[in-house]
């Protein structure tokens, strides 16, 4: 492994916890908007109260992505921006308009009518967002953003390849989502939950399999890692299996292995998308190799990320067992 | 400045040599990233210039915007856990409410500073991808040190703002302080950066690439203890004084309410003892400024001919064509006495430099008078307080009358300096190594997402005003602090 590789390596460790604790998020949004039935203020509520404590916290998994990014591999953080200027500014209007506006529902007067415009806003924006981010994500794997003269194609990101990956991301961040609240909530909520995960997973299956049929055609290199590299039957058998662990999961109702089954196949998806991709950061012209910083600068920064994580993970650590019970990431649903 | 940045692009970096620092810059290999782009840009397209235009303005109002919020999240956090800590010391039911409301008030300005933050990480690249490509992995250190104290920030704001009665007292009060210390260490490693865009140092140039790259070395560039303690000194000023403002305008209203007069207390004593440790930091600055970057220090004072026994403008307009400063106060020999210590040190002025590598001398020149005027006004008031504080005197109706006039005085001071630090770099991203038209990205039509952002903050602004207006009008009445006071 060179220096470049393990800064790769943390690159994408950054983004998988970004689309488990921040995607999920996100997913609480959707939830948010779709909120229905007898219940529709309890879920809006549930959302609200998990999701407020530690929003920020989860937030910050991006913005240390966007360091490593620059800091790592300067040259590929300069492409990704010039040529996929648009969606990236789309996706910080999301971000803009998602935060605020949940932090202005929680300040702002209890009225209903005042709560349900701030909730639209923060609804409305935390769909979009997911979609956007999958398109960037999308565009990077599809090969389409080939530097040439004229430079990159602007409206790249809105080929049917990248927006079914903006789909897949949306649903598997309500997937995510709902698996959590449905750990969280309790009785008739938590079963208004469960139906949802089922939903949303059935969803991800759907958007997964148009991606990966749309990328025979769009994304070859991606096509590649799905059908016929070396990592790709084990990856499968291993995605499948969460998938299948979670839906079991959630039809006898043990929600707890539900969530861990959902996190794993999320965190699967994330690194079979780096797996293809590598050794490319924007394919097909940006490698690992020749957007990597001097490694004068790639050794410090791999140990200051060390001597982070060190006191990173234990306040994380407390922060979840503080606002998500004793024990906040069991796997194992005790008592039912 | 901006129609005639372009301008220079030719002679750019032509006089390496004349280092002083130290720092090590060959001049015959430096190449920007964007070699044969430049050729073309002989000749700017009217779009490039408004583009260049549009981006500066972008990521200038971006980081207007964002800066006041970046500077209430370092200080805020010290102020409501001294609440809190006053409240555990001495029992009085007004300091906890006053924790609570203080709470509320960071947690609303916290967000918005969170995702305005964002956008700037962003808009490096979107708008400066050429910057980025080239300092990313010299000044890439601090960023990331600084993603460490974000994420101890935003978890321990979390357990604070949530955890009461979640977590024991201790561990709430201490919450507090972790967000308090972790946003200082957030601003102190974001102002290292900017001081390497000052004073460039810990790498060569091959080819336009960054070789020979010392982390350690870029992150502590010279003068970078000067800047750092002139910013947070500033977000502790700022903060405490706007704060403050706020609580003298209730007390005029409603003298003997004991919330409002623990909050003025509290809010004053951390904004006047970091306005009173200013002057001291600029006087610092000043001096380092005058060795490290001497068209920065001319434009600032508005010095075009250089001379010795220079004196002190106060106020005056710099004509730049005219090569002189009009209208101005001026000391005798008090520049060269404030910048070298010597009344008959010899000032560089703007003449003996290039006129391709001059700032706006109007703007830099103007930003650095505000900055000065209101700081002293902000030192002048501290040390009436802290006379009032010796005397054990409650503050007197006419102080609170110029406390409430002060209120936004330090955020303007605070926009001020860090307009003269930027505009006074200019035409330069990286001081001396790469221009600002070089930077910048070769995207178009960049007055679209100008606007988007502009009505964007216009948005946030307003609503965040309108809460914090609420919050305030609802503080308690004297009659209701006494209430909570008899409290049990």
């Amino acid at each position: 492994m060179t220096p470049a590789e393990l800064l790769a390596g943390a690159l994408l460790a950054a983004l998988v916890l970004y689309v488990l604790l921040g995607g999920a998020d996100f997913g609480g949004g959707v939830w948010d908007l779709l909120a229905s039935g007898p219940r529709k203020a309890e879920q809006r509520g549930l959302v609200e109260q998990a999701i407020g404590p530690i929003w920020e916290a989860n937030h910050v998994w991006l913005i240390l992505a966007v360091v490593l990014l620059f800091t790592g591999f300067p040259a590929a953080f300069a492409a990704i921006s010039i040529d996929l200027f648009v969606p990236l500014v789309l996706f910080l209007l999301g971000i803009v308009l998602r935060g605020a506006a949940f932090t202005f529902r929680t300040y702002d007067r209890p009225e209903p009518s005042v709560r349900v415009r701030w909730g639209l806003l923060f609804s409305i924006s935390s769909v979009i967002a997911p979609l956007v981010l999958g398109a960037v994500v999308g565009t990077l794997a599809s090969g389409r953003l080939r530097a040439d003269a004229r430079g990159a194609d602007p409206l790249a990101w809105l080929s049917p390849f990248p927006l079914a990956v903006g789909l897949l991301a949306a649903a598997l961040f309500a997937f995510l989502a709902a698996t959590y609240l449905a750990v969280e909530a309790e009785g008739a909520l938590r079963e208004d939950f469960r139906r949802r995960a089922i939903g949303a997973g059935i969803a991800v299956f759907l958007a997964a399999l148009l991606a990966a049929a749309l990328s025979a055609r769009e994304a070859p290199l991606v096509f590649a890692g799905l059908t016929r590299r070396g990592f790709s039957l084990p990856l499968h058998l291993a995605t499948a299996a969460a998938a299948l662990t979670a839906f079991g999961a959630l039809l006898r109702r043990r929600v707890r292995l539900a969530r861990a089954a959902a996190a794993a196949q999320a965190a699967l998806i994330v690194l079979g998308w780096g797996a293809s991709q590598h050794p490319y950061l924007v394919v097909p012209d940006v490698t690992l190799a020749s957007a990597a910083a001097p490694r004068a600068t790639l050794v410090p920064v791999l140990w200051a990320l060390a001597a982070g994580a060190v006191l990173l993970f234990p306040a994380l650590y407390l922060l979840f067992r503080v606002f998500k019970g004793e024990r906040p990431f069991s796997v194992v649903d005790r008592g039912r | 400045m901006d129609a005639s940045e372009p301008r220079g692009w030719r002679r750019r970096l032509g006089r390496a040599g004349s280092r002083r620092d130290g720092v090590r810059r060959p001049a015959a290999k430096r190449r920007g990233p964007s070699e044969g782009a430049r050729g073309a840009a002989a000749c700017p397209k009217k779009g490039a210039v408004t583009d260049l235009l549009a981006a500066r303005w972008l990521f200038g109002l971006s980081l207007a915007f964002h800066i006041v919020f970046a500077a209430i999240g370092v200080a805020m956090p010290l102020l409501m856990v001294l609440a809190e800590w006053r409240w555990r010391r001495t029992g009085v039911p007004a300091y906890l409410e006053l924790a609570k409301r203080w709470a509320k008030g960071t947690a609303i300005l916290f967000a918005v500073g969170a995702v305005s933050g964002t956008v700037i990480s962003f808009e490096l690249g979107l708008l400066w991808p050429r910057f980025m490509e080239l300092a990313g992995p010299i000044i890439g250190m601090p960023f990331s040190l600084e993603g460490f104290a974000f994420f101890a920030e935003a978890i321990f704001l979390g357990i604070y703002l949530y955890g009461w009665g979640k977590v024991s007292a201790a561990a709430h009060l201490a919450s507090g302080a972790v967000v308090a210390a972790s946003g200082a260490a957030s601003a102190f490693f974001v102002t290292l950066a900017n001081a390497w865009m000052n004073v460039p140092a810990g790498f060569a140039l091959e080819a336009g690439r960054p070789v020979d790259v010392r982390p350690f070395v870029a992150m502590f560039p010279p003068g970078w203890g000067h800047e750092v303690v002139h910013v947070l000194l500033s977000c502790y000023v700022a903060t405490g004084f706007a704060v403050a403002g706020i609580h003298a305008l209730a007390l005029r209203r409603d003298p003997a309410n004991a919330f409002h007069r623990g909050a003025l207390r509290i809010a004053l004593g951390v904004g006047a003892v970091a306005a009173l440790l200013q002057p001291a930091s600029g006087d610092f600055s000043a001096r380092h400024v005058a060795a490290t970057q001497p068209v920065k220090l001319a434009a600032l004072e508005g010095q075009f001919e250089t001379e010795r026994g220079a004196p002190l403008r106060l106020g005056g307009v710099p004509d730049e064509e005219a090569r002189e400063t009009r209208y101005a106060l001026e000391l005798p020999r008090a520049l060269s006495l404030l910048a070298f210590h010597d009344p008959d040190a010899e000032v560089k002025g703007l003449s003996a430099f290039p006129r391709d590598t001059w700032p706006n001398v109007r703007n830099v020149h103007l930003a650095f008078q505000v900055m000065v005027a209101l700081g002293s006004a902000l030192a002048a008031a501290s040390a009436v307080h802290l006379f009032l504080r010796l005397r054990r005197r409650e503050p007197p109706r006419w102080f609170l009358g110029a406390i409430v006039l002060l209120a936004p005085a330090g955020f303007v001071a605070l926009e001020a300096g860090w307009l003269v630090t930027e505009w006074g770099r200019q035409p330069f991203t990286i001081r001396d190594v790469m221009r600002t038209s070089e930077a910048v990205t070769p995207v178009g039509n960049l007055l679209l997402p100008l606007v988007a952002f502009g009505l964007l903050y216009v948005f946030l602004t307003v609503v965040v005003v309108v809460l914090l207006g609420r919050q305030i009008a609802h503080a308690p009445t004297a009659a209701e602090a006494a209430r909570v006071e008899a409290r049990p």
